[in-house]
């Protein structure tokens, strides 16, 4: 077992050593993730990207001013090229342009950060609710009005690989989406205005796919509100990004996305398969039942 | 006191000797140096942490350690830099130089003094034996959020109690560095004639005595919700959760810059004696840091952005925390016109404080998208905001404080440390921080949580990449130490009074080494 893991780590170190020595970062070898914020596959998602990569090439610009000055200064203002440093210290006009400049540069980003900020916010005119319930360690859904809820847990695959090494029967390199894997999928038709009302049994988790744009905790007691709209038929996985104990990297979301009539079979599916087994889903009392 | 000569009448007294000098001085230099020692083993015990951690994320899987104890390690890495290597060492080198660089014999309250720096021990001492109790150390993230961390086991009293015993340890030398730089300055020193350094570290005091009460207060509060049935954050008793963030991020945020402005303050000096011209904007530098420290106490929802807050506090602190960009950017302009058309040299402490002015704005940068709140939506508790802060905080305050470190040891020692080493250090450092960090932007903004012992397999290239440059960082540390602990023992050569070409201040007109008590004499400011 120590073996195999060790040349996973020595497989990926040659790999590291092979593109250091080339330098042509995608061709030699390619890294596996990506390095920006996805897309997405919402408005907000592309909302937010937008304005991720405004701000970001803002910085850009910004830091090549100064980063150029700095460097500029450092080649050309150095003692050894024999200079004798200037004497001046204080000049208030400058002063008052580098602090109005950014100031403007600011209210810039603002503005449209503050116009995507009203649209996320607006919970109005949904067209489906969930009620998402977080617990050590896993998430309920509540199909809010349709009589289906169930748990979502880490898959087996994956439960078996996130062993401590000498326990574990499984590499990860093996498993298909490792620690992004559920034993139940949220499936959402697409075209419709999702809301989810957010709460949690025990302590805060919080919900986030990054292709639907953004997270929000669930808190114990309260209830927090967001949504989505899919634009795209597909599978969109995630995970609880607040510490929630022990198991806190192995509570995965993952949200399938379908065509309305596909959503609607499924619905169904679920419905025959919760009277099979009992009213097991009514036992659940949520925390949003206690804070009413 | 009219002594002329070297002979000294019977109030002069050197060190005690042995245990009894460090464990009953009163001395500022003594107890200076007993911080920046303390800061130093905590920095490598905090690297250790941080070292397991690292091991641990190399490859994909639960590798080394149980979740639970990656959690413990997370929490008290956390808590031992900020509280026992940052601040301590920003206290230490206070120590050290506010009364050599406002003309002070010593510090105000020297005995007061003592107590601030021997109390610091015993809280560690608490926090670090919780990893030996049942339950092990605390494990809910240094930001110990409720209710998560009301599940900590019989170290819950323990991190309760080392928190107290560190903010007095906090407020105690806090208010000795005010009453000093109020009362001890040497005449013809106006406020507006101080060193940048004194600025930064009296806003910064002021800082201190206005949010470490705050800290204690929630956290006693956490205690009597555990143990005295009360529910300041349990909804079921009519409490709210979220009301701790709030109390705890009016600490959280003005602590930021308890740990960034003395930075800002070493910076100043080191930037202009190397470009042997005079610091560019002092009033603008001092009235930035000022505003900065205002904008501190109203920024810090933005810790929170995602607890669901209503779209006018969303936007109100989003419109504040974008406003600190100003001062900030202000501060940065002017060290760069500082830079400009000086004739700079590059010994260690200037190459640490211009890796900190491209490195500490990086993080700036970060930090200013992480301030749009949509964006934050995205980024809010990924790795992108673990790079964000140990951007500001690494190659920020660790740096800037280096730089303090290699600057003002010669004049300690009065002897000059090794060069060729210290630029070993200093680029192997600058280098590996940039490898152990860079790549943390990207895992977090293609959607890897922060605080995770176990990743998904597509985060595994850049976390392997990261670990190793963290490991080259950790091992180049031992290379400071050794031109320390070199530089103690004889150095290369002996310096004189000026130590540095461009010198400027108090500081350089006393004998290289220092002599125990700094200003018999107040000495004369123009
Ligand atoms: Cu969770």
């Amino acid at each position: 077992m120590f073996k195999a893991k060790f040349s996973g780590v020595m497989r990926r170190l040659s790999c590291l050593a092979l593109a250091a020595g080339l330098m042509i970062p995608g061709t030699a070898f390619a890294f596996r993730e990506g390095i920006n914020l996805p897309e997405g596959v919402t408005s907000i998602s592309s909302d937010i990207y937008g304005l991720h990569m405004l701000i970001f090439w803002i910085v850009v610009v910004i830091g090549v001013l100064v980063f150029g000055a700095m460097i500029i200064s450092i080649f050309l203002h150095r003692k050894s090229r024999g200079v004798k440093p200037a004497t001046f210290h204080h000049n208030t006009t400058v002063e008052v342009i580098w602090t109005a400049i950014p100031f403007l540069i600011l209210v810039g980003m603002a503005i449209p950060a503050s116009q995507a900020l009203i649209e996320i916010e607006d919970y109005r005119d949904y067209d489906m609710s969930i009620t998402v319930t977080a617990s050590q360690w896993q998430w309920h859904y509540e199909y809010r009005g349709e009589d289906v809820a169930f748990y979502s847990r880490l898959d087996a695959k994956s439960n078996a690989a996130r062993q401590l090494r000498d326990r574990r029967t499984v590499d990860p390199e093996e498993v298909d989406n490792y620690l992004l894997s559920v034993d139940n999928k949220v499936v959402v038709p697409v075209d419709q205005k999702v809301l989810l009302l957010l709460t949690a049994d025990d302590v805060i988790h919080a919900w986030w796919v990054p292709e639907l744009g953004g997270k929000k905790d669930a808190i114990p007691g309260f209830v927090n509100e967001m949504w989505f709209e899919i634009t795209e038929p597909g599978i969109y996985r995630g995970q609880c990004a607040e510490l929630c104990g022990r198991d806190h990297a192995f509570m995965p979301i993952v949200v399938k996305a379908v065509e309305q009539d596909e959503y609607e079979e499924w619905l169904e599916e679920q419905r025959e398969q919760t009277a099979d087994s009992g009213d097991a889903a009514d036992d659940q009392v949520t925390a949003l039942d206690v804070a009413r | 006191m009219e002594s002329t000569t070297a002979t000294h009448d019977d109030h002069y007294h050197g060190p005690a000797s042995g245990i009894r000098r460090w464990l009953f001085t009163t001395n500022h230099k003594d107890i200076g140096t007993l911080y920046l020692w303390f800061s130093l083993i905590m920095f490598f015990v905090g690297g250790a942490m941080a070292m397991v951690i690292r091991a641990e994320l190399i490859a994909p899987g639960m590798n080394l350690v149980d979740p639970m104890f990656y959690n413990q390690l997370i929490t008290v890495h956390a808590l031992v830099m900020i509280f026992g290597a940052v601040m301590p060492a920003f206290v230490g080198l206070a120590n050290w130089m506010v009364p050599m660089m406002i003309g002070a014999p010593d510090m105000a309250l020297p005995r007061m003094n003592n107590w601030s720096f021997w109390i610091l021990p015993i809280g560690f001492t608490l926090l670090l034996m919780t990893f030996f109790l049942p339950g092990g150390a605390p494990a809910s993230g240094w930001t110990i959020y409720p209710p998560l961390v009301l599940q900590t086991g019989d170290a819950f009293p323990f991190l309760v109690f080392s928190i107290h015993v560190l903010g007095i340890s906090s407020i105690m030398g806090a208010m000795n560095i005010i009453v000093t730089i109020m009362n001890l300055r040497a005449p013809g020193m106006g406020l507006l004639k101080m060193p940048i350094f004194i600025w930064t570290w009296l806003i910064t005091a002021y800082l201190l005595i206005a949010v470490m009460p705050v800290l204690a207060g929630a956290v006693t509060m956490l205690l009597t919700d555990k143990y005295f049935g009360t529910s300041f954050f349990d909804a079921a008793g009519g409490g709210d959760p979220v009301l701790f963030q709030h109390i705890f991020w009016f600490f959280g945020h003005p602590e930021v810059y308890i740990m960034i402005l003395p930075a800002f303050g070493i910076i100043s000096e080191v930037i202009p004696t190397f470009s042997r011209k005079r610091l560019f904007g002092y009033e603008a530098m001092v009235y930035a840091t000022a505003a900065i420290a205002f904008l501190s106490f109203i920024v810090w929802a933005h810790h929170m952005f995602t607890v669901g807050m209503p779209i006018g506090g969303l936007l109100f602190f989003m419109f504040t925390t974008m406003l600190i960009a100003v001062p900030t950017g202000v501060k940065i302009f002017n060290w760069v016109a500082t830079m400009w058309r000086g004739a700079m040299t590059f010994e260690t402490p200037m190459l640490f404080a211009l890796a900190f002015l491209f490195l500490f704005t990086i993080g700036g940068f970060s930090g200013l998208m992480l301030a749009i709140v949509p964006a934050d939506f995205q980024y809010h508790d990924s790795y992108f905001v673990v790079a964000h802060f140990h951007y500001v905080l690494v190659p920020g305050s660790v740096f800037a404080i280096m730089a303090g470190v290699y600057y003002w040891l010669p004049k300690w020692t009065g002897n000059m440390y090794n060069e060729f080493w210290a630029k070993t250090h200093f680029w192997l450092t600058a280098i590996s921080v940039n490898i152990t960090f860079f790549p943390q932007h990207f895992v977090g903004l293609a959607g890897m949580p922060r605080r995770i012992p176990d990743y998904p397999v597509q985060f595994a290239d850049w976390n392997m990449v990261s670990s190793l440059g963290s490991f080259v960082f950790g091992i180049s540390q031992l290379i400071f130490v050794a031109v320390i602990i070199g530089c103690i023992r004889g150095g290369t050569r002996k310096v004189d009074d000026r130590v540095w070409e461009g010198s400027h201040g108090l500081e350089w007109t006393l004998p290289s080494p220092a002599p125990y008590h700094s200003f018999d004499k107040p000495p004369e400011v123009r």
